[in-house]
């Protein structure tokens, strides 16, 4: 089984994004490195728009991710509601 | 800032209504007119409109990140430079790491956008058109971007002001070229397998991942903005180069060995590029926070192999020159430094000895090749230097006719053996540096014999400053490599003693005292 990951710049609303993510993903793993922060999920990760806007106290457009994002690794499908990347193996 | 957008209409509607749906097909011309380039290479497309854009993403919504974006990027910037933000990078050392980087990355870009605005044009889809347009904006913002970073170090440190005269000339810099060159005169699908693909997916996600991670460590934070804002971008140009993998297998089943031919061809290139980069993170950084290696294994063995697993489905199979990039890894990024460090009259930046901390790190980080074949040629070097006998390579390299590498990579499976490859083509005989090298040429032999080789060239009298006359009978080629370069003089030999070395120190003692 393949990891999608996802990597963001450290910011407050990256923060909150990946409090989201870890919410919603059972079996990620942060890795922390210096100015950026790189989460891994078996197969597929997925952000959902509603847990995102629970942490950062507003409402949230997922398309705002892309403020953020540094690399995404897995097939994307993006909805009003989910970001998700997965691998088909 | 308040991003809300108007949700009159759910993204798949907003896309399908604003992208597709302002498409149409000509009525006066035929469409295989207007779209001569994309039938050529022999991708069969029977319908354009199953080419997916999942990112979504509209002309409208583009321009309101890009813009909020690049606010960042300048504010960064603007509180860097205004701060002597150059003084705070750890030591003078890493500022050469930027001349190389944003000595070379710059006109790549432009190549880029070059590239996509053509794509743009000759896709028969609104999906890639629109895809592809967004790119060429993009790697244009890229290239602005890098070439604003590295202005407010060109105030202070030498050897960065030539790098658009030097990008056609220099010797090192003429894999990049060649690469952008190989790619762009392709037809659009090989391009897009090349920079979507090879380009995006192996190679940026190196260079402006895990390095550019490493120069926020070392207190860069111009190049930490400006690495990781068009790291924002390659997200999306990375699942525009996988979409595209994906469309054409998924469209007819001739065109499978046509696309693996394409991968297995650009994963070796972007392969050969990446060594450079290597050498970048493991030498060059002065604070490092992971090792080449960990950054191939992570970035291209997992995620490449995670890739290729998928793509599985469609027939395709791992590179050929994948198990010969694992063996590499551990090697290609001493080799380069090396290779650098032998020539130090021939390249605006500096190179220098590793420490003896720094060896025990390099030791750590590659105990299976470091101690056994690199530690001992750098200690070599160490005390020549010290006898008053800095190595000076001064003859010219022998250069891949594929890759454009210098040949220094190793024979596969043994490291005291360097590896050369001959094809006879036209009773003239080519040079490649590899097996991978080798069968690209063989496979167009045509397109690679015009390949631009410096140290070729110049015995032909054709890398030469204005003003020289080769007929004259004095004449010596290569005499004055430095001019036809436009090399600042100051900017060459070793970091010890450089005019780099002694300002950094006496402007970092003034920061810091009145």
């Amino acid at each position: 089984m393949s990891n999608a990951f996802i990597a963001f710049q450290k910011n407050d609303e990256s923060r909150c994004i990946v409090e989201a993510i870890l919410e919603d993903n059972p079996n990620a793993m942060v890795d922390d490195q210096p100015s950026m922060v790189k989460i891994d999920v078996p197969n597929r990760l997925v952000i959902k728009r509603e847990t995102v806007e629970e942490k950062i106290g507003r409402s949230f457009d997922l398309q705002e991710l892309q403020l953020h994002l540094i690399t995404i690794s897995g097939h994307l499908d993006e909805t009003d509601d989910e970001f998700t990347l997965s691998w088909n193996s | 800032m308040d991003m809300k957008v108007a949700k009159k209409l759910g993204l798949k509607e907003r896309y399908a209504l604003m992208t597709r749906d302002l498409a149409w097909d000509t009525t006066y011309q035929k469409m295989e007119d207007v779209f001569p380039q994309t039938t050529y290479e022999g991708i069969k497309i029977h319908d354009w409109d199953k080419w997916e854009d999942p990112f979504r993403l509209t002309m409208d919504a583009y321009w309101k990140y890009q813009s909020e974006k690049e606010r960042k990027l300048y504010a960064i910037l603007d509180g860097f430079n205004q701060n002597n933000g150059h003084l705070s990078v750890t030591d003078a050392r890493y500022i050469n790491v930027l001349k190389l980087f944003l000595g070379s990355t710059p006109p790549l870009e432009l190549m880029a956008a070059r590239g996509f605005s053509m794509m743009g044009r000759q896709m028969n889809g609104a999906g890639p058109r629109v895809a592809c347009q967004m790119q060429a904006v993009d790697e244009y913002r890229h290239f602005q971007t890098q070439i604003h970073s590295i202005s407010n170090y060109n105030k202070y440190y030498n050897g960065m002001d030539e790098f658009a005269h030097q990008q056609s000339r220099m010797w090192y810099l003429s894999d990049g070229k060649s690469f952008f060159d190989d790619a762009i005169t392709a037809g659009p699908f090989e391009f897009m397998v090349a920079i979507g693909f090879a380009f995006e997916y192996v190679l940026t996600n190196i260079l402006f991942v895990p390095f550019i991670s490493g120069a926020a460590y070392n207190g860069d934070m111009a190049a930490m903005t400006v690495g990781f804002s068009a790291q924002s971008d390659e997200a999306r140009h990375m699942t525009l180069g996988l979409e595209c993998i994906k469309f054409m297998l998924e469209q007819d089943p001739d065109n499978l060995p046509i696309v693996q031919r394409w991968i297995d061809k650009w994963t070796w290139r972007g392969t050969r590029k990446l060594a450079s980069v290597g050498m970048m993170m493991d030498y060059m950084l002065p604070k490092r926070i992971m090792s080449f290696k960990e950054a191939w294994e992570m970035y291209v063995e997992e995620n490449g192999g995670a890739l290729f697993k998928d793509l599985a489905r469609y027939g395709i199979t791992i590179p050929k020159c994948f198990s010969q990039t694992i063996e590499e890894k551990e090697h290609v990024s001493h080799q380069s430094w090396i290779g650098f460090y032998m020539k130090p009259q021939a390249t605006p930046f500096h190179t220098w000895i590793p420490t003896p901390d720094e060896m025990d790190w390099l030791s750590e980080k590659y105990p299976n090749t470091f101690d056994q074949y690199y530690r001992p040629v750098l200690e070599f070097f160490d005390a020549q230097e010290k006898a008053g006998n800095r190595f000076d390579n001064k003859t010219a390299p022998m250069n891949c006719q594929v890759c454009v590498s210098t040949m220094k990579f190793n024979e596969p499976g043994d490291p005291m053996e360097m590896c050369f490859r001959e094809s006879i083509y036209q009773g003239e005989k080519f040079h490649t540096c590899s097996d991978h090298c080798k069968e690209i040429f063989d496979n167009e032999p045509e397109k690679y014999v015009q390949t631009f080789i410096s140290s070729h060239q110049v015995l032909q009298g054709n890398c030469e400053p204005d003003g020289v006359d080769v007929n004259a009978p004095d004449f010596k080629p290569g005499q004055d490599m430095l001019g036809y370069w436009k090399l600042d003089k100051r900017a060459l030999g070793d970091f010890n003693g450089s005019e780099d070395q002694k300002n950094f120190a006496a402007w970092r003692e003034q920061a810091t005292k009145n």
